[in-house]
């Protein structure tokens, strides 16, 4: 899926250029710049109210930037109304026509090019077998399951072949189970097309199985940008720690640096942290030592982890794939250390109040500034 | 489990039993069946037997249908001369063809004022949509004979309207709209733009927003969003204004009688001329039952073709 190739001299197919958006006195979207490429599958992911709707209802045209120039294909959009945009959008709601059949919902569009009745029919069709609802083509939105209107909505926003398709939470109204299998539907669309997705949505884990790369928001401005392993392997800052996937956050200040080892003075975690950290960073520095709680493992007789901890286990919860442990350390603080249940029994059955020994590697954990 | 669906029979055989007993059932039905019967089957059913009687100066203003002769005959006389009047003499037949005339050109007004006026108030502010209603309904507060006399005072050649055109010399003689057929289309498009308005209203307050940004974001401009998706959606609403402005006009008779001049002839004003100045019961009567024919049958039509065109939507 990271299939995208960032092309420098490339002019991107969206730039986004010191976008603003402000409502009453709040700024919804505060200077916001982005770069989309051709083909991406773009994920604007963050927390509701972090502005991530208003940027999308900018793209569509539905509000205009109170500052800032968004450009499409090179051309300046930012006065152009919706209807003389080459962006379609797939609504949160579906918003579909309650008055017309399927097949005249997916035609709308069509029927705004005045497209030839042959072709338009000829479209109708492919659509309709692209989503999988051949047979509901005579149907009026009242008589479709929601899985099926969701695909209408995305049919009918795919029917005039756009540059880039805008989704808003397309798969927020879908169960679980339809949710993930609609998931890689919407990818294999989107790599069959090679159409441009930008994709909204409050789901981490829905925005990490589908995106080429993610726009992390909060509070109306762009946290971090990143393709997905990035994302969770690197995040800039503890709110991008924190936002995708579990994370434990050690504060300390920094001791020693010797190439890319950095030796972090950190109380929480009763001594010295060792990170593998290449930037240059200066003796004293306040940072915070991020680690997942899947690299942390077990530490046996002889091992040679340089980051170790004794702790009691205080809480345990049972996932089924595997369990979460909440380990209290000396200081107090408590880890987070998750251990995939391989065997239907574990041998060594781990159990409240026990004590036992952490650790990980220097590269299984990162350093981010406070 | 056998706990379960022996319980779980016992509800169903108590539904039933509650079901063959229910008296709320017939009570709930039978209100509504009642109220017609008494309202109006039986009323319509006097006026049809009047019509078909004849006309004579006695108290009350005429004969009825069983006769006993001198000679100890018992006859029934029905008669159907008055319904032949009503054909023979076109005066009827044009009084018809005015209460149309009337009737259509002030539901056509009344939609052309009502609509955006309905739209306006359905997109305004949340807090500005009920004061804007009671607005629409607040001459309801007076009654409907004020407002029209209200109406002579200003449309009258002495009145409000013509002397503030010449006093602001638009005009140099007073324009005679009063005893006109213009005065009788304001009065009423006036009268019943409420009623337009409301049942609109109701149909434009429900219209999702989200579905003209769909129309747009696919490419149509904004006389397209409103042909294509605000339009049909809001048909229903059209109809049910239509029919509340144009079956009450039909039958309309203070208006034309107050503001309309001789020769605004309507079904309404002539009837009341059957009934109080010549006394002829059964040619009122007669006139009574044709306009409820000619009200109730397109509507009885329109209502099977929606039926219809439902079912069929249903089955496929």
């Amino acid at each position: 899926m990271n299939n995208t190739v960032t092309n420098a001299d490339q002019e991107p197919l969206v730039r986004i250029q010191n976008i603003s958006k402000v409502f009453g006195s709040t700024y919804a979207v505060d200077n916001i710049s982005l770069d989309i490429e051709e083909k991406a599958f773009f994920s604007l992911l963050g927390s509701s109210g972090c502005g991530k709707t208003t940027l999308l209802r900018m793209l569509a045209g539905f509000e205009t930037p109170t500052e800032g120039r968004i450009y499409i294909d090179g051309q300046d959009v930012t006065d152009l109304p919706p209807y003389e945009r080459q962006v379609n959008m797939m609504f949160q709601s579906y918003a579909l026509f309650p008055h017309m059949t399927v097949a005249d919902n997916i035609a709308y569009g069509l029927k705004q090019d005045r497209m030839a009745r042959a072709q338009r029919d000829e479209r109708v069709r492919d659509m309709l077998a692209l989503v999988q609802i051949e047979k509901l083509g005579h149907r009026k939105p009242h008589q479709l399951s929601g899985g099926q209107r969701q695909r209408v909505a995305l049919a009918r926003a795919l029917a005039k072949l756009p540059k880039i398709l805008l989704l808003d939470e397309p798969l927020g109204a879908l169960d679980r189970k339809l949710r993930e299998q609609t998931q890689f539907e919407l990818v294999n669309l989107q790599e069959r097309l090679g159409i441009t997705f930008i994709v909204v949505t409050h789901d981490q884990e829905e925005a990490m199985t589908m995106s080429s790369r993610i726009a992390l928001m909060r509070e109306g401005r762009i946290e971090q940008v990143d393709s997905p392993r990035r994302m969770y392997e690197f995040p800039l800052s503890r709110y991008a720690a924190s936002f995708i996937g579990n994370v434990n956050l050690f504060e300390g200040t920094v001791s020693s640096q010797d190439g890319d080892q950095v030796r972090v003075d950190s109380e929480e975690a009763g001594g010295q942290l060792l990170v593998r950290h290449s930037q240059p960073m200066t003796v004293g520095m306040p940072v915070t030592v991020a680690v997942r709680p899947e690299k942390i493992r077990m530490a046996q007789a002889g091992d040679d982890l340089p980051n170790q901890m004794q702790g009691v286990i205080r809480e345990i919860a049972y996932l089924g794939d595997e369990s979460i442990y909440h380990v209290e350390l000396a200081s107090g603080k408590r880890v987070k250390y998750t251990q995939p249940n391989v065997q239907a029994l574990a041998e060594l059955p781990l159990t409240w109040g026990q004590t036992i020994a952490l650790g990980w590697y220097a590269d299984r954990c990162g350093l981010l500034a406070q | 489990m056998t706990g379960a669906s022996a319980s779980a029979g016992a509800l169903t055989a108590l539904r039933a039993r509650w079901r063959r007993l229910a008296p709320g059932r017939w009570l709930v039905t039978g209100l509504p069946w009642l109220w017609l019967v008494v309202f109006f089957c039986l009323p319509f059913l006097f006026i049809l037997k009047i019509s078909l009687s004849e006309p004579a100066l006695a108290q009350p203003p005429y004969l009825g249908w069983i006769r006993e002769t001198a000679d100890g005959l018992v006859s029934i006389v029905v008669n159907f001369g008055n319904y032949g009047l009503l054909w023979d003499d076109s005066l009827y037949a044009s009084a018809l063809l005015g209460s149309l005339k009337v009737a259509s050109i002030s539901t056509g007004l009344c939609l052309l004022i009502g609509y955006p006026m309905a739209y306006a108030i359905a997109r305004a502010p949340s807090h500005l949509r009920m004061p804007l209603l009671m607005l629409v309904i607040l001459p309801f507060w007076t009654s409907f004979l004020i407002r029209v006399y209200a109406w002579m005072g200003i449309l009258n050649t002495n009145g409000i309207l013509n002397n503030l055109l010449l006093w602001l010399g638009v005009i140099e003689q007073p324009l005679a709209i009063m005893h006109t057929p213009l005065a009788v289309y304001i009065g009423v498009t006036y009268a019943y733009l409420p009623f337009m308005v409301l049942p609109l209203y109701a149909t434009l307050s429900r219209l999702d927003p989200v579905l003209l940004e769909a129309a747009a974001d696919l490419g149509a401009r904004p006389l397209r969003q409103f042909l294509t998706i605000t339009w049909p959606q809001s048909v229903p609403g059209v109809i049910a204004g239509a029919m509340l402005v144009f079956i009450p006009v039909m039958g309309e008779f203070v208006i034309p009688d107050l503001l309309g001049g001789p020769d605004s002839l309507m079904l309404g004003k002539l009837m009341w001329t059957e009934f109080f100045n010549n006394r002829d019961w059964p040619v009122a009567s007669a006139l009574a039952a044709v306009l409820l024919v000619v009200l109730i049958v397109p509507f009885l039509l329109l209502r099977h073709y929606e039926t219809r065109a439902a079912l069929m939507e249903d089955a496929s």
